[in-house]
């Protein structure tokens, strides 16, 4: 058995800054090369920092921190003695249980010790962590082990019980031993705290705070097992990572994360916007009869309920004080309800909490994926870690087996081809296809958005003259649904080309291929966005007559933008997945089937949520039928992939492309219908004949008034009304703390 | 939560949930699927601690392992003994590591433990060689995998000593966001 050796933190450098992990062992382990060269310097520093406590195994002393010791042992670390230790199989984590309990040990006295800022000096500047903050020992004794992990459980109990918790979770011992150590834990407690408990009986108060306590860890262990039965989709999950991977697996767990983030939109306007309303209906009675068009259209039955800005209303509901009378009568449970007040801060405090989640997942991601170092370490990343374990299926572990070969084959072939340069015709030429390739793809891009525009412009004076002739409202709104068709088909087709475009252009690094494809796509959608956004406020649907409500009309149009979208993705499973496949099998007889495509069913989600998130001023029902439509397209697109799709062969980073979507979204997505929101509730005027704003000049007006209002009230609450003042409505102020939070 | 278990005392189920990653229905599951790999064995009251282990061959036959190639040193990895036969303790020791909570350091020390095929705590050519026909299928020639286990001990081995230690191999899964992601099991 080897020699275990143990790493002891001597106690005054407490709360030194080295974070002791079972890494940093190797970062030891690697300045043994540069102290081998720089030995006369080390051999003074080390003289000079051991008085700081060492323990001598040989006199089977248990650990004495205070005690200083004469350097008897170990005289000088010589470079023989370092070798020794280097080569000591021990210094991997074959070492015995002693020493990996002393490290834990170690290690909690550390997190216990962390309490105070090290003063200045102490902390080790240097980039090469050096032996000086570390004492070997060589630990012979099985009696020491017995004393660590008293000592251990002794560490173990001063720290909280959550960090304890994440303490013994990462312990690599066995978990046998685990548990007797949380047994031990369980029986010091108790002697330690209340060392007569076991005699006198409990008294009834004593009792009493037992039993609560014992009510509340069986209300958070049912709340908890509440949670993870909500986590819906666990076996279909596991199905899709067992034959598919990580990489397609990782489209299914964003559609998860899109959900969760549209639940909480929907919740928060449920609650405070669209239920009170509802307790309270206007006086007019819906004119129009329900037809199978609405659903589609989203205008006809549906213009004067719930779902649009229209229906809500622009005074204090169950107000006590009649409005010019001087007198107020608050009845039995009258609570008024600012309905305008409501409306916007309800949308604005949403989106701000969404704003936090989105930065603080992307934060978590960006941690987990991004790392800094040398782009060498390919072929022992590829090696160990490029399989797979979630695959279980044995089609899919034979493709993966194939895959992997193809992708060292294809590494070799890299390395060897490195040592020859490309020559300079050859790097022109590239260089000349790449320009033509991305010039395409921005004047296709040019191309479009005029398309879109005049089309816009052309379908707006049909439906002006369609009214005009007095066609059936059916008609006129059959109409309507032309313009999202169009841009929905322009959103199917385009991604295909700029596939066929990057098939011409031969990149060599698949990576790279995915990124420009990404960029491409998301260009394409967000310009178009933009236009369509810029029509709407611009011409505001055609409403220039006073008596129309041109914010129901907008809410209207994403709500088809929506319908029409998740008709197109429909169509698009259909066609590109389905059909391809019996294409591929009957017609060219090829055993191939199609590989779902990652990126653009990403992309396509986006764009989903982005409407969303667009429309919800104007359609605070629209985070419903988003999440209707999420539900519906988790299940169709699982059924595809399960019965047309084969595992990808390219090699696909799955945490790295998880960050660059969450960040997609976050950026172009979220920002962008965030600016949206700020230019229409800040500039836009409302429309006077319909919605919660009517009477105001613009949207965030009502909150401004019920500001001075609150000022007029109560004068000693002027502070709040200086806050809001000087913050809020500084933008540079909102830059900045979004700025703080990235 | 309505139907009280008897497989478990409540203080072993906290005890659980303190030392692994995963919560009481979590565990219970798993019991569940330890005991019906072999019924006659494992008995349904487990709340006196029974000493029961289950040979490897019938835990490498579960479908989460059946087609991995390193189904057998997985489970000489997490075994107490080194031969592969699982306690329960050692089975949900296992899932646990696995799973998707597990820290990064926590699953290198296992990784390392499976891929050192000689248990001598290095990772060495012959180990390299293995882990590559495991991989391939054995389907590269005996020259591409001089080749490449040349490359992987070039690029990771950091004292120069031929083989890789530990500290190297950790240092080598630091660079690799992807590790955390691969080296999951979803039970």
């Amino acid at each position: 058995m080897s020699q275990p050796v143990t790493l002891c933190v001597p106690e005054s450098w407490d709360g030194a800054s080295l974070d002791l992990s079972l890494s940093d062992e190797g970062a030891v382990h690697s300045s043994f090369q540069q102290l081998l060269q720089e030995q006369s310097t080390e051999e003074l520093e080390l003289q000079e920092l051991t008085p700081g406590g060492r323990e001598n195994p040989a006199a089977g002393r248990t650990e004495d921190w205070e005690e200083p010791e004469p350097r008897g042992e170990h005289p000088d670390f010589s470079s023989a003695t370092l070798r020794i230790v280097a080569s000591m199989p021990s210094r991997t984590i074959g070492r015995s249980r002693g020493a990996v309990i002393s490290q834990c040990y170690n290690r909690t006295a550390k997190l216990r010790r962390r309490s105070s800022r090290p003063p200045l000096h102490q902390i080790s500047r240097s980039a090469r962590p050096s032996l000086r903050q570390y004492d070997l020992e060589l630990d012979t004794g099985h009696v020491e082990q017995e004393d660590t992990q008293s000592l251990l459980v002794k560490e173990l109990q001063t720290l909280s019980s959550s960090q304890r918790s994440h303490m013994l979770q990462a312990m690599p011992v066995s978990l046998a031993e685990k548990l007797s150590l949380r047994q031990e834990l369980g029986g010091h407690r108790s002697t330690l705290r209340k060392p007569d408990r076991s005699r006198r009986p409990l008294s009834c108060c004593g009792q009493l705070k037992h039993d609560v306590l014992i009510g509340f860890r069986s209300l958070w262990d049912g709340f908890l097992s509440l949670l993870h039965s909500l986590q819906p989709w666990h076996h279909s999950l596991k199905q899709i990572g067992g034959r598919f991977g990580s990489s397609v697996l990782s489209y299914f767990l964003f559609l998860k994360t899109l959900l969760a983030f549209n639940v909480f939109l929907f919740l928060t306007l449920l609650i405070f916007v669209v239920a009170t309303q509802a307790a309270y209906p206007p006086a007019a009675e819906n004119s129009r009869l329900f037809t199978g068009l609405e659903l589609l259209t989203g205008a006809g039955y549906f213009t004067q309920t719930l779902m649009y800005y229209g229906y809500y209303s622009n005074f204090t509901l169950n107000d006590p004080c009649t409005p010019g009378d001087r007198s107020c009568q608050p009845g039995k449970g009258h609570l008024p309800y600012n309905m305008p007040l409501a409306y916007v801060f309800t949308i604005g405090v949403s989106f701000f909490i969404m704003c936090i989640l989105l930065v603080y997942s992307m934060s978590r991601s960006f941690g987990e994926s991004y790392r800094v170092g040398s782009s060498s370490g390919d072929f022992a990343i590829k090696v160990f870690c490029a399989w797979d374990y979630k695959v279980i299926q044995r089609r899919s572990v034979r493709l993966q087996n194939e895959n992997i070969r193809t992708q060292l084959k294809e590494l070799l072939g890299e390395w060897q081809s490195k040592s020859r340069p490309m020559s300079l015709c050859r790097r022109l030429g590239r260089m000349v296809v790449l320009g033509l390739a991305w010039a395409l793809s921005l004047g296709t891009v040019l191309g479009c958005v005029v398309a879109v525009y005049y089309f816009a412009e052309h379908m707006l004076k049909v439906h002006q003259e369609s009214q005009a002739r007095g066609s059936s409202e059916a008609r006129q709104e059959a109409f309507l649904l032309v313009l999202p068709m169009v841009v929905s088909l322009m959103n199917l087709v385009m991604p295909y080309l700029y596939n066929l475009l990057a098939a011409w252009e031969k990149q060599e690094s698949p990576v790279l291929e995915v990124y420009m494809a990404i960029c491409r796509n998301l260009i394409l959608k967000m310009v178009v966005l933009g236009l369509l956004c810029y029509h709407w406020l611009s011409r505001k649907m055609g409403c220039s007559e006073e008596d129309k409500c041109w914010e129901t009309s907008v809410g209207q149009e994403l709500y088809r933008f929506v319908v029409m979208d998740f008709v197109f993705t429909l169509l698009d499973t259909v066609l590109g997945e389905l059909l391809w496949r019996l294409i591929l099998e009957k017609k060219l007889m090829r055993k191939q089937r199609p590989e779902f495509d990652i990126a653009r069913n990403v992309l396509e989600l986006i764009y989903g949520q982005t409407l969303t998130w667009l429309g919800v001023l104007f359609c605070p029902l629209l985070p419903a039928v988003q999440i209707l439509k999420l539900v519906l397209l988790f299940y169709i697109k699982k059924t595809s992939l399960m019965q047309n799709c084969q595992s990808p062969s390219k090699p696909w980073r799955a945490s790295h492309m998880s960050t660059v979507f969450i960040t997609l979204l976050c950026f172009p997505s979220f920002l962008g219908a965030a600016i949206f929101l700020s230019y229409t509730i800040w500039a836009v005027r409302p429309s006077r004949t319909c919605g919660p704003f009517q009477t105001q000049e613009t949207i965030y007006e009502s909150g401004k008034t019920w500001v001075q209002e609150l000022e007029k009230s109560s004068p000693n609450i002027t502070w709040f009304t200086w806050i809001h003042q000087h913050l809020v409505e500084n933008t540079f102020f909102l830059f900045f703390v979004s700025g703080v939070l990235l | 939560m309505g139907n009280k278990q008897t497989i478990f005392t409540d203080e072993q189920l906290d005890a659980y949930q303190d030392c692994t990653f995963f919560t009481r229905k979590e565990i219970l599951r798993l019991h569940g699927r330890y005991h019906e790999m072999a019924p006659n064995i494992v008995p349904m009251d487990y709340t006196k601690d029974p000493d029961v282990k289950l040979p490897i061959q019938l835990i490498i036959n579960m479908p989460e392992l059946k087609e991995n190639p390193f189904k057998e040193r997985i489970v000489e990895a997490f075994s107490e003994d080194g031969d592969g036969n699982l306690s329960f303790n050692d089975f949900v020791d296992m899932f646990s590591v696995l799973s998707e909570m597990a820290p990064r350091e926590l699953k290198a020390i296992y990784a390392f433990k499976i891929y050192d095929f000689n248990t001598d705590n290095f990772i060495c050519k012959s180990d390299l060689e293995k882990t590559l026909n495991k991989l391939t299928r054995e389907e590269l020639t005996a020259e591409e995998i001089t080749l490449v286990c040349e490359k992987v001990i070039e690029e990771a081995d950091m004292d120069g000593d031929g083989k890789l230690a530990f500290a190297d191999f950790e240092n080598m899964i630091s660079k690799a966001p992807d590790f955390l992601s691969t080296f999951h099991i979803r039970i």
